[in-house]
């Protein structure tokens, strides 16, 4: 329990970090918020009047404070470019982007273990062979291409589903969730191949031990030792494996978003930076961390779990 | 130290690093027939051969100006190359710099330096350079030194454990004897001994660097037009995907190719230090 009550503070003080690092960063970049709120042209004595009611005059210290507590109540602050409250305008997306994450990461780890098993349980057959040249072939392809081969293969030629045809997850969830997994395969795909070389040689080290050796001569079947025995120790690296793998899924996302246009943080992300649209990029960021620390601590904890002889702190 | 050989540390065949260093042979020969003569102009539109085909002409067809494919490709991988050196490079210092103090002197410096570390290591690297570009800005540049910053702590993590792993043994507390000075220690008798680990790092990052690279080009920030971009070509490629698939080929591939080759460098190097 201390070591839960632990992580978590370590989860509070590392996202304060990082967002101070990144309102510090766009604090000082050049650019006016109070102009850019006014528009380009517009009357000097105006642009200070909002600057001190925006307290951009204070200390940028004082201005953090003040943004945190808003934050914290829900208040992101105003977008420049449609002028209205950020929360409102990423209501809609954080859902999307986390749909896709999470499709993503149940197809990483529904594929990768049963695949990462089968190749180190018949090491050296031709089926493992051919993955672990496919697993390296894979693991070179970006996923926005992969995206695209995807769309080309399954898209245009097998008419599986239509490019571009998001369904909004209001009108019909299931929809929502049936467009969202070729996407998801496309994040998922490289890191399969990652998960499935780990899993691969950490079951075939693991099988080289004494235990093992064991656990055999008590008469145990090759299946009974496997999935009694090698898989539970087997599986923990894995399990970190997939925990580091949800940021970089989130990250996927920005690209596949894109690629498949999905309405999501990504798509908006991208348009924000495009037009300058500073507090709804930092809310973003600032999200983003939230979501990657919070999970690196939920795999600490579940890591703990798993093995208690491990001491993490 | 290390010395080149296919064979792994065992003397069983290194088919990794035979393979890496196939495709990389491949690569940079394709690469440096585009800096030295590339088969067609890579600016040079001609609207009468829209979306051609392959054909001994144009091997990888034309794109959505008549442009030849093969030579944007060639070209293109040359801007992905040096974008990932100047990454890699960047990276390559700052994680020294800051893995090589935080490993050597250990106690706060490395909580402080390592608990930074950490942080920005948990946020994706593309992530990390989108925050960059969008304070400073687009283009070439940009894009170096926000993937290169990116890069940082994933070879501070390396350094330190390396760092960390010789700061105790016996010919480090022999050249102290001696009087050698921290940085000397660190400079002459530490850093020598961590280029094998170093090597194999590097090339796992060019692999890392050509994939966020591309990514980013692809999204439309870094590399900016007429300038050949593998990323952007297929960006273009993807709005023609319908009438012009082979287009996404040519383009595709390259990146597969300097991606493989890398990747598997860096393994079969690895493999054969390691064993």
């Amino acid at each position: 329990m201390r070591f839960v009550l632990k992580k978590i503070l370590t989860l509070a003080v590392t996202v304060l970090a990082i967002s101070f690092i990144v309102f510090l960063a766009f604090s000082v970049i050049p650019g006016d918020p109070a102009l850019m709120l006014l528009g380009g042209e517009s009357d000097p004595a105006k642009v200070e009047a909002l600057r001190q009611k925006m307290g951009l005059n204070d200390p940028v210290i004082v201005q953090y404070e003040r943004w945190l507590a808003a934050f914290l109540r829900g208040d992101m602050g105003t977008s420049y470019k449609y002028s209205m409250p950020v929360t409102r305008l990423l209501a809609d997306k954080v859902p999307i982007t986390l749909a896709l994450s999470a499709e993503a990461f149940l197809l990483m780890v529904v594929l990768s273990i049963p695949l990462g098993i089968y190749s180190a349980k018949h090491e050296g057959s031709a089926a493992d062979r051919f993955l672990v040249v496919c697993n390296q072939v894979v693991m070179a392809i970006p996923p926005f291409f992969s995206g695209i081969l995807i769309t080309y293969l399954f898209g245009m030629l097998l008419h599986l589903f239509t490019p571009g045809g998001y369904v909004s997850f209001r009108e019909d969830l299931g929809a929502f969730f049936a467009y969202l997994f070729f996407p998801a395969l496309a994040i998922a795909i490289p890191k399969i191949a990652m998960a499935v070389k780990l899993l691969r040689s950490s079951v075939l080290t693991e099988s080289k031990k004494d235990y093992v050796r064991t656990a055999y001569s008590r008469g145990n079947s090759t299946n009974s030792v496997l999935y009694g025995h090698v898989l539970k120790n087997a599986l923990l690296p894995a399990v970190t494996f997939f925990g580091m793998a949800i940021a970089d899924m989130i990250a996927g996302s920005i690209i596949i978003e894109q690629v498949f246009g999905i309405p999501g943080l990504g798509k908006t992300l991208l348009t924000s930076i495009g037009n300058r649209d500073y507090p709804v990029i930092e809310a973003i960021i600032v999200l983003i961390a939230v979501i990657v620390v919070a999970s690196n601590v939920l795999v600490d904890i579940l890591y703990q779990v798993l093995d208690p002889r491990i001491e993490i702190d | 130290m290390f010395r080149f050989s296919f064979h792994a540390k065992d003397g069983k065949k290194n088919s990794y690093l035979t393979a890496g260093t196939v495709i990389t042979i491949l690569v940079l020969a394709l690469i440096l027939l585009g800096i030295v003569h590339a088969p067609y102009d890579t600016e040079a539109m001609n609207t009468s051969e829209k979306f051609a085909g392959f054909s001994l002409l144009h091997i990888l067809g034309t794109d959505n100006f008549g442009r030849d494919v093969f030579s944007r490709v060639i070209v293109g991988a040359f801007t992905t190359l040096k974008i990932a050196a100047g990454t890699v490079a960047i990276g390559l210092l700052g994680g020294l710099v800051i893995g090589a103090a935080a490993g050597y002197f250990g106690g706060a410096a490395d909580a402080v330096l390592m608990r930074i570390n950490d942080t920005l290591f948990a946020f994706p690297s593309v992530l990390l350079a989108l925050v960059i570009v969008s304070l400073f800005g687009s283009g070439t540049y940009n894009v170096i030194w926000a993937l290169g910053i990116a890069f940082i702590p994933s070879f501070a993590r390396m350094v330190r454990s390396e760092f960390l792993r010789y700061r105790e043994s016996d010919f480090i507390a022999g050249a102290r004897l001696q009087g050698a000075g921290s940085m000397r220690i660190m400079a002459v008798h530490i850093f020598p001994n961590t280029l094998p680990v170093l090597l194999s790092s590097v090339l796992i990052g060019f692999n890392n660097a050509v994939l966020a690279e591309a990514g980013l080009s692809y999204l439309g920030i870094g590399v900016q037009p007429p300038e050949p971009s593998l990323g952007r070509m297929l960006s273009e490629a993807q709005s023609y995907l319908m009438t012009a698939p082979l287009y996404a080929f040519g383009p595709g591939v390259m990146i597969i190719l300097m991606v493989l080759g890398f990747s598997l460098l860096g393994e079969g190097v690895s493999k054969r230090v390691n064993g």
